[in-house]
């Protein structure tokens, strides 16, 4: 059986877990081991936007319009598609210049100013306290409505209760209490908050698995699935608002989504989860699907929640936010009403928790600090100011859940969940175009964003909020239907006349154009200054530096006085730390006698600014460095130096690249020439080696007559024939040479027309009859009838076959040689074999013969039988005509010479005119 | 980095894609009293139109960081 004593006891056993939850994930980060750096755990944790607004308040939203929840959830999912260009380069920015909030992001842009960091404090804690009463009143009144466990009782008007026995009240200061201890127990550089973080994870996954067990349990436990349900609730006329074919052309639509696309990343606690605390670039791709897929998840049950309310309540006695928690209890489930109030109770900690981090921060750093530092400047500075930050924070973060408490006491019973969040998403709006504008605009000026956010956050006010305490009546009414003092055009729901919309959209259409027309005009009357156009550099081009841009500062500072001064805010230890990781990432020691340059100035700055935001970190820096004011001129001079400078490296880049490509062309064609070199180098050794052989037997004979003139005449005549024969050889490897090397070189002479290969065939066995009688070789032709034309040089194939045959002769055994000549044709070429009985020749040396130089006869040096020049010029030839020579040798069945000719055709130039040389002796080897 | 360039081009297609969907009269057509599968046809639009905005966009990141 539930009960007070039980409720109580469990939520505070579940904020323990959240606490042990963050208290481990503190630790495992101050190893190392961070569990945050996980792009699923950023992406539940940006779902922080699901409040106790999205858990109690869909539902309500659905039963009073039907699909009109679907545009708070629909309009992010659009917005992170782009993510990837804006969230991006916000965490950039922030990231590189230590932005902790949105005040300094916006003052940090438009040349550090206190006076905008403390007017976007003020709205967005004023814009974001009915959001946070929201989380009170959801968390309050689901905490009574369980304690009355079996009945279902609506709570009363909290202003009728005295003080102190409202337990809204007592969820604020619970709750105060719980974000002091987790957010604020030390200070940290850089406001990030790992174990917030992983906890705020956790509170994402309970209150979507809650909302999913009820959804379940309606849907399939009470009813037969979807179908059903909707068969139902169309019976009993429930879903007319659906029906009625308008329900999204209504102009809510549009304007909701935009709210919310815009409200997901300008949120204080959003920009907080999404951008502050974010600890990697990379973890935004995933979250660009995962966090929109939540959304759609946690809608799924949303409006069978809000049918099968209206079906179990159709007086309408119970309010339609509390669905999720009076159905369970309606049918008895004690354990999963249980469990629903603490997916409530997680998604308003999650939201409240984040909130008043953000928001004290933003209070500390723009509010108060300009005030401590005004102060400061006419007393002692205590010496240790970190306690001091810590005390502000923590009284901030009590200050701003009274006012949202106290927000609820007074206007909050006045309108359902969602209108209150809609406020606060019209107020948040309002830094769009300071913000989003800023990012890609460097025009806008300190005046034109102080403008801007003051025309919108004051129409906000007067149409928006004021209208809301009308309606709790702490205006008169009359003030709302015709305006002050009866002046109707300034009645703050129907502005200027503008009637007929909604008053949501009637608020954001008059705010943006004031704030966007504002922050225009006043910026463009003046240009920019040299502080302004310095940080919208950082910003717009954010980009494309990898780092800040130092050297927009020009003075005298100490490393010593800067490191004392931020000692005070961050604790020596820190700072020892931070500076000994600077410079060793700059890879110099720093010298503390040696005056600070302007990066160390820079990089203390910016560790200041994640103490204290980014205006008083200027102001504390300069009370302690000389600084020579810049003048804008000198501030376009370094900017436009700097892309210059840009522009030059990416032009050296690109030429050494060309130039890398260019060395490696050269080293190829180098090693190529190389190796020709060689080749050249290996075939004139060869030629001169064959050339000595005859000569030396030339030589060696023709001495012998020339010493004995008494040489008998037979021997004389033997000695002069084998000197005609050596002679002879020697042409013939002169002529072969030179032969070669006009083939080679592509300057060979060549007479091209038709060539008939049957009668070349008979032609070649004539010329070389008398060979095959000398030796006794049987010739056989295979000639089939038929058409054999190809196109080539008829001398120089007659010059390939003479080779072929002679080499066949040469090498089969006397009296019993058999040669036998086969020509056949293929589909494109003609084929033509000269097989021979002779010895063969070894697989080893089939490739070789072809080589130069290289004969079939072995070593045979003393009595060579060719010039070892003859395959490889009949295969040049072969090629030379697109054909190919080759050699086959079966094991102990001879050779087989081959080629193969591509069938005639007039392809090639017809007249190649020039006579060819005297035909070249030819033979194998 | 020109795989980063063609991603984020994506992924304003699917942007892109999702207004014309969710905000332009095409989102009238199904704005019907007709019932899909027992399901209100509007409903199971919007829906359905948010789940595959949400596959394309995965599938597109996922396609990018192969």
């Amino acid at each position: 059986m539930l009960g007070g004593p039980l409720i109580v006891v469990t939520s505070f056993l579940y904020l323990g877990l959240l606490f042990a939850i963050a208290y481990w994930a503190d630790r495992r980060a101050d190893q190392g081991r961070s569990v945050i750096a996980h792009p699923t755990v950023y992406a539940l944790s940006l779902a922080v936007y699901c409040t106790a607004w999205t858990y109690y308040g869909s539902v309500g939203r659905a039963v009073q319009s039907g699909i009109g929840f679907l545009p708070i959830y629909l309009g992010p999912t659009l917005g992170a598609a782009l993510w990837v260009f804006l969230l991006l380069k916000m965490i950039r920015v922030s990231k590189s210049q230590r932005i902790t909030s949105i005040a300094d992001f916006i003052s940090s842009r438009h040349g550090k100013s206190h006076l905008l960091g403390g007017l976007v404090t003020v709205i967005a804690v004023v814009g974001v306290v009915p959001y946070i009463a929201l989380q009170l009143k959801a968390v309050s009144n689901s905490f009574t409505i369980l304690m009355h466990y079996p009945d279902i009782t609506m709570p009363g008007s909290a202003t009728a209760l005295p003080i102190w026995q409202d337990t809204a009240l007592y969820v604020a200061l619970l709750l105060a209490l719980f974000t002091i201890l987790f957010g604020t127990r030390h200070l940290d550089a850089s406001e990030r908050h790992e174990g917030l973080v992983a906890a705020i994870a956790f509170e994402s996954i309970v209150k979507l698995v809650a909302l999913t067990a009820v959804g379940l349990f309606v849907t399939f436990g009470l009813y037969g699935g979807f179908a059903d349900i909707m068969q139902q609730a169309q019976e009993a006329g429930l879903l007319q608002s659906m029906m009625n074919a308008t329900s999204v052309s209504d102009q809510n639509w549009f304007t909701f989504s935009f709210l919310a696309a815009m409200a997901v990343i300008l949120l204080p606690r959003q920009f907080q989860v999404a951008v502050v605390e974010n600890s990697s670039e990379r973890h935004i791709s995933r979250a660009v699907w995962l966090f929109p897929l939540y959304l759609l998840l946690i809608n799924i049950f949303v409006l069978p929640i809000a049918l099968a309310g209206q079906l179990a309540f159709p007086d309408g006695r119970v309010d339609a936010d509390t669905f999720v928690l009076t159905l369970p209890i309606a049918h008895g489930q004690e354990w999963l009403a249980m469990f629903s109030y603490l997916g409530g109770l997680s998604a308003a900690t999650g939201m409240v928790i984040v909130e008043t981090i953000a928001l004290s921060t933003m209070v500390c750093n723009d509010l108060v600090m300009p005030v401590l530092l005004r102060h400061w400047r006419t007393r002692s500075v205590p010496a240790d100011l970190t306690a001091v930050l810590l005390r502000v924070r923590r009284g901030a973060i009590f200050g701003i859940l009274l006012l949202g408490y106290t927000y609820f006491h007074v206007a909050g019973e006045a309108y359902a969940l969602v209108s209150i969040g809609l406020i606060s998403f019209a107020a948040v709006a309002q830094f769009a175009p300071t913000m989003i504008g800023g990012l890609y605009w460097r025009g806008g000026t300190e005046a034109g964003a102080l403008a801007g956010l003051g025309a919108g956050f004051t129409i906000w006010l007067y149409t928006l909020l004021l209208p809301s305490f009308a309606k709790s009546g702490w205006l008169p009414m009359t003030f709302l239907d015709s305006g002050p003092f009866g002046i109707n055009l300034l009645a703050p729901q129907a502005l200027f006349g503008l009637q007929g919309m909604n008053e949501i959209s009637h608020t954001l259409f008059w705010s943006l154009t004031a704030n966007i027309g504002a922050y225009l005009t006043v910026s463009l009357l003046r240009p920019p200054n040299a502080e302004e156009t310095a940080q919208a550099s950082l910003f717009v081009d954010a980009m494309k530096y990898d780092r800040p841009a130092i050297g927009l500062w020009r003075g005298n500072a100490e490393v010593t006085e800067l490191k004392r001064l931020a000692s005070r805010f961050l604790g020596r230890d820190k700072v020892d730390t931070a500076f000994a990781e600077f410079s060793r990432n700059r890879g110099t020691g720093y010298n503390p006698a040696q005056p600070a340059d302007a990066e160390t100035v820079h990089f203390a700055e910016t560790l200041l600014t994640g103490a204290i935001g980014s205006a008083s970190a200027r102001v504390m820096v300069a009370s302690v460095a000389q600084e020579e004011p810049l003048g804008l001129e000198e501030v376009m001079g370094i900017l436009d130096e700097a892309s210059r400078i840009r522009a030059y490296s990416k032009e050296l880049e690109q030429k050494s690249r060309e130039l890398e490509a260019a060395t490696a062309e050269l080293r190829e064609a180098n090693t190529r020439l190389q190796e020709l070199d060689q080749l050249k180098d290996d075939f004139m050794s060869s030629v001169t080696h064959e050339l000595r052989t005859p000569l030396t037997s030339i030589r060696a004979f023709s001495e012998m007559l020339l010493d004995d003139p008494r040489i008998k005449l037979d021997d004389r005549k033997r000695f002069l024939g084998i000197i005609v024969g050596e002679t002879e050889r020697l042409t013939r490897l002169v002529n072969q040479v030179l032969d070669l090397a006009r083939i080679e070189s592509g300057r060979g002479e060549w007479t091209t027309g038709e060539v008939d290969l049957a009668q070349l065939i008979r032609q070649s066995i004539e010329t070389t009859g008398q060979l095959f009688r000398d030796k006794g070789t049987e010739v056989e032709t295979r000639i089939p009838e038929g058409d054999f034309r190809v196109w080539a040089d008829r001398d120089r194939l007659l010059q390939v076959m003479l080779n072929l045959l002679s080499n066949a002769v040469k090498f089969v055994p006397a009296g019993s040689g058999r040669i036998i000549i086969t020509l056949s044709g293929g589909d494109e070429d003609y084929q033509v074999s000269v097989a021979d009985n002779g010895p063969g020749i070894s697989a080893g040396q089939q490739e070789q013969i072809f080589e130069k130089f290289q004969r079939g006869d072995g070593d045979n040096l003393a009595n060579p039988m060719g010039t070892g020049l003859g395959l490889p010029i009949s295969r040049q030839i072969i090629e030379h005509f697109g054909g190919h020579l080759w050699v086959e040798s079966p094991p102990g069945k001879g050779a087989i010479f081959s080629f193969r000719m591509p069938k005639g055709s007039a392809k090639l130039p017809a007249s190649e005119t020039g006579s060819s040389d005297e035909p070249a002796y030819i033979d194998r080897g | 980095m020109r795989r980063a360039i063609l991603t984020s081009q994506r992924l304003l297609a699917v942007f892109l894609t999702g207004m014309l969907l969710l905000f332009s009269p095409i989102v009238s057509l199904f704005d019907r009293p007709l019932f899909w599968l027992g399901i209100p046809m509007i409903y199971l639009y919007l829906f359905s139109v948010w789940a595959i905005l949400i596959a394309a966009m995965a599938l597109i990141i996922s396609s990018s960081q192969k």
